[in-house]
């Protein structure tokens, strides 16, 4: 390893030093605002260090990983949301009243800095330490308010399942090993191109895989811990949750179907097709009947992961590029939703149920506004990120000819429409008498503010993101 | 950029609007309206009398997807419509709407800056984009202002047009890409992708995808459970809207977009649309004089009326096509000024029920002799704008299919009938309700007597229309017959 090498890290290692600095305050003195600024600072310190980074991409580091400028976008759209979650969470902590609360950054800087190297792997070893160094620090974020026991059993929900998960995962990547030998991803493409394979182990090993993945991922069938775990956990965790931890495995997932490139096309092609129907289906069958916005956003992640499946089965460029637009759209719609459901949150509880909704538009306009614009983003309408990405996935299909995949996403959409329209009905149904609203703090005004402008931003003008995705996209293919 | 200035004129004076209350959000939309009506007039007045303005930029040139908008006799027909019927909307809800006044001009401004917008564009993303930009703001007049059973009815509107269009977006990716494919070049213009060369049975399926979203819009028979609801429920504004021209939109795209993209798939296709039509036009009459809810009656006879525009659009001679355009426009004044009327009847009332209306002649006098020219343009009365347009597409569609014309012309028979048993149970009769109330005041008298007028004027002297719309007419149906050579 030389400097060049070390600068091409350095991202990834200014998010670990940023960790360990933020660790040591913490023991020379507890101080939640101090605390929250130093985790912040390091968040920007990573992010000034893409720059460099991008001007020695792509460049392979070890056998693990390989910074290039995928990478580095993904890794620049981890650090941002992991940045927006910290300002949430800053002030449903002092909310909260939690001793402690601390640590609670330190966990968000871990678990991004799991999430990157997801998104830099080209190793099965890297896949899977980032994946952990991701989860396992979730798995505290999930819990860490001890107010009630539905935090505790969220995080013991997650941490069973997604042990469970790596469990697959890890023996699928063990079965690769003793047939092919191969831990990275283009030795493994390598080996199963010059018909290497044993048939009886290859294809078991990547359904474990994709099993795996598909529980990080919560596509149907893999989804059932959805609901509880986003209704359970923080409001800005779950944000973090639904955004950081599924990009990264996506990231990677498209590194590893990119390498493995034409191998055995059809299956691959049936296998995620099936996936993606079935959580289009699930997700929104479920969550038509869902009475929490909390569990309500989670049946609905099902679905658009699903429609993300759809993206993601086009050939390589295009995939690439709808996958990508598809994420940055749902990470500033997902974000901003969440966001809301935070600072409206008063008293000891977070406003979670339907009924808190109601009557938002007379109480306090500009949130209903934007949490409209979340769900119609969602939804797919004009005017918004969301008809862009949803204008990509189509695109994508289309592309291919996969009808049957467009059509159940046509039809879903519709479908989806529905639930996202009973919310903004009940926000427009006349006010109840409402306990004093809590003020939106500033960090927190200012992000929704941003957020807000680039949900409308990325729907009337699309042109520059799409530039930037292209000029990245091209790196991996 | 006047024609961007168009869309949003209505856009900006609709966020102008939102936080204002009452009078200073109504005179702001007025005022909005007014300057875009001056401004599309400006922009006609300065061409020829075919395209006069077109506007093309970069808007996600990466996929070939560019901001075109342009003007032409169609457009400036239907654009003028909009306009027009949006400040009468305005005019309606001056007092029946009393609830969030800035929040319901900012959506019945944004609904009419999609309408507008989709009769502008002819970059086929642009036009999805304003065809779904109009139905949030639609759904949401519904949904927050509308009657009783408003939730019902707003959801099963959304979904409708909602699914509609998202089939339409699937036939525009798909000729898009099959454009690609042929070609290399990867458009979303209108103009470019005319000419696209497929096979027959490829144009078959991305047609009936427009046919689809556009068949809901209309609505074309077996398509229009929504409409009967979404009409009743709507508030007058909303109503008029609705009628007057959210169904003009899927003629719009009909004619601009679903028949000059595909000739000859819609040439195969003809005769089951042109059935369509004839049976949503005896459908919808039969079902009108059913109807006890005078806001639900009005609402079937637009099925009825524009089955006639759906037929006279698949027999695309210019005859049928001109009454097609005049019937756009007549169908808009008169349906809309009925709903116009309901909403003052029960405004006054606070009932839609045949059974409890009747006697209002004597009471009111002016509102009953309002209501008569109204019914009378709906059922097609010589003199009256509908008439000129109905024969002029019978005329036009009996050179083509006269079994066809010949069943639509008992629709007319079908709509004497409601019509008087609209007079005969509302105005006339025995006072049974016990009504007595203020006759119409100078605003309502006023915005009746401008459709009631403008309907005279389309009835009498119908010659600027068929002028205007000309030019542009030709135009497509000579794209129409090159695909055909």
């Amino acid at each position: 390893m030389n400097g060049t090498d070390l600068v091409a890290l350095g991202p990834l290692l200014a998010l670990g030093a940023a960790a360990v600095v933020t660790l040591l305050s913490i023991a020379v003195r507890r101080h939640q605002r101090a605390t929250a600024t130093i985790a912040g600072l390091g968040l920007v310190a990573a992010a000034c260090a893409l720059p460099a980074a991008a001007d020695v991409a792509p460049r392979q580091v070890t056998a693990l990983v390989r910074i290039d400028d995928f990478a580095l976008l993904y890794i620049g759209l981890f650090l941002a949301a992991a940045f927006a979650t910290i300002v949430l969470a800053h002030d449903d902590l002092r909310r909260r009243a939690e001793p402690h609360r601390e640590e609670f950054h330190v966990l968000v800087l871990l678990s991004t800095l799991g999430a990157c190297v997801l998104a830099t792997s080209t190793h099965f070893a890297s896949f899977f330490l980032g994946l952990e160094t991701s989860s396992v620090a979730l798995y505290a974020l999930i819990a860490y308010p001890r107010s009630g026991p539905a935090h505790a059993e969220a995080g013991l929900k997650y941490l069973l399942l997604a042990g469970a998960s790596s469990a697959f995962l890890l023996f699928g990547m063990a079965l690769v090993y003793a047939d092919l030998g191969a831990l990275s991803f283009d030795g493994f493409a390598a080996a199963l191109l010059a018909g290497r394979g044993t048939p009886a182990l290859v294809w078991p090993a990547l359904a474990l895989v994709v099993a795996g993945a598909s529980f990080k991922l919560a596509v149907a069938p893999f989804h059932m811990w959805v609901p509880d775990v986003y209704q359970g956990a923080p409001a800005p965790v779950t944000g973090f949750l639904a955004t950081v931890s599924k990009g990264a495995v996506l990231a990677a997932l498209l590194r590893l179907f990119v390498a493995l490139g034409g191998v055995e096309r059809p299956v691959v092609v049936w296998t995620f097709g099936a996936l993606a129907v079935t959580s289009m289906l699930a997700g929104n069958l479920l969550a038509l009947s869902q009475r929490s916005l909390k569990r309500l956003l989670a049946c609905s992640s099902v679905a658009h992961l699903g429609y993300v499946l759809v993206a993601f089965l086009a050939a390589a460029p295009v995939a690439l590029e709808a996958v990508t637009w598809y994420l940055v759209a749902y990470f500033v719609t997902t974000l901003a939703a969440f966001g809301v459901v935070t600072v409206l949150a008063g008293g000891d509880r977070e406003a979670d149920a339907l009924d808190d909704y109601r009557g938002l538009f007379w109480r306090r306009p500009w949130l209903a506004a934007l949490l409209t614009g979340c769900l119609l983003s969602l939804a797919g309408i004009p005017l918004t990120a969301g008809f862009l990405a949803k204008f990509y996935a189509l695109a994508a299909g289309t592309s291919e000819a996969r009808w049957a995949l467009v059509v159940a996403l046509v039809v879903n959409s519709a479908l989806s429409a529905f639930y996202y329209l009973r919310v903004v009905v009940a926000m427009a149904a006349p006010a109840p008498a409402a306990a004093p609203a809590r003020r939106v703090p500033l960090g927190a005004g200012v992000l929704l503010a941003v957020l807000a402008l680039l949900l409308v931003g990325l729907g009337v003008y699309p042109a520059a993101l799409t530039a930037l995705i292209r000029a990245t996209a091209t790196a991996l293919s | 950029m006047s024609l961007l200035w168009l869309v949003l004129l209505p856009v900006v004076g609709g966020l102008l609007a939102l936080p204002l209350r009452d009078r200073g959000a109504r005179w702001v939309a007025l005022g909005a309206l007014a300057a875009a009506l001056a401004l599309v007039c400006a922009v006609w007045s300065a061409g020829d009398g075919g395209r006069v303005a077109d506007l093309s930029l970069a808007w996600l040139p990466q996929m070939g997807i560019r901001l075109h908008l342009a003007l032409d006799g169609i457009s400036f027909v239907l654009i003028v419509l909009t306009l027009v019927l949006g400040l009468l909307a305005v005019l309606a809800s001056w007092t029946e709407i009393r609830e969030r006044v800035g929040f319901f001009h900012f959506n019945l401004l944004w609904t009419l800056a999609g309408i507008v917008g989709v009769f502008l564009a002819l970059d086929l993303f642009l036009f999805f984009f304003f065809w779904e930009l109009m139905i949030v703001p639609m759904y949401l007049l519904i949904a927050i202002w509308g009657h009783e059973n408003r939730t019902h009815a707003s959801f099963k509107f959304f979904l409708f047009t909602q699914a509609g269009g998202l089939f339409l977006f699937v036939a525009i990716l798909g000729l898009v890409f099959v454009h690609q494919q042929a070609t290399g070049e990867l458009t979303f213009d209108h103009d470019r992708l005319l000419d696209t060369p497929m096979s027959e049975g490829v144009a078959f399926w991305l047609m009936l995808g427009f046919f689809v979203a556009f068949a809901v819009k209309l609505p074309a028979f077996p398509l229009h459970t929504w409409l009967p609801d979404a009409h009743t429920e709507a508030p007058t504004a909303g109503s008029l809207v609705l009628a007057g021209l959210l169904l003009k939109t899927g003629a719009y795209g009909l004619l601009r977009f679903a028949i000059p993209l595909f000739p000859q798939a819609s040439a195969t296709f003809a005769p089951y649309a042109m059935a369509l039509g004839v049976a949503g036009i005896l459908y919808g009459a039969v079902l009108a004089f059913g109807q006890r809810d005078l806001k639900r009656l009005i609402a079937y006879t637009s099925v009825s009326h524009l089955g006639f525009v759906l037929l006279g659009l698949y027999a695309w001679n210019e005859m049928a096509l001109q009454g097609v355009v005049l019937q756009m426009v007549a169908h808009g004044l008169a349906t809309g000024g009925l709903f116009v009327l309901v909403g003052m009847l029960s405004e006054r009332t606070h009932t839609r029920d045949l059974e409890k209306l009747g006697g209002i002649w004597d009471v009111a006098p002016r509102l009953g002799g309002a209501g008569m020219v109204l019914v009378m343009a709906a059922l097609g009365l010589p003199g009256l704008g509908s008439f000129v347009a109905e024969m002029l597409i019978l005329f036009g569609t009996f050179r083509v299919a006269p079994v066809m014309t010949a069943l639509a012309t008992l629709g007319l028979v079908c709509a004497t009938i409601y019509a008087l048993w609209i007079v005969q149970r509302t105005f006339h009769g025995e006072n049974r309700g016990g009504w007595s109330f203020a006759d119409l005041r100078a605003r309502e008298a006023g915005v009746l007597a401008a459709l009631i007028g403008a309907l005279l004027w389309l009835g009498l002297y119908p010659q600027p229309v068929f002028d205007v719309a000309r030019a542009a007419l030709a135009s497509l149906q000579g794209v129409v017959s090159g695909g055909h050579s």
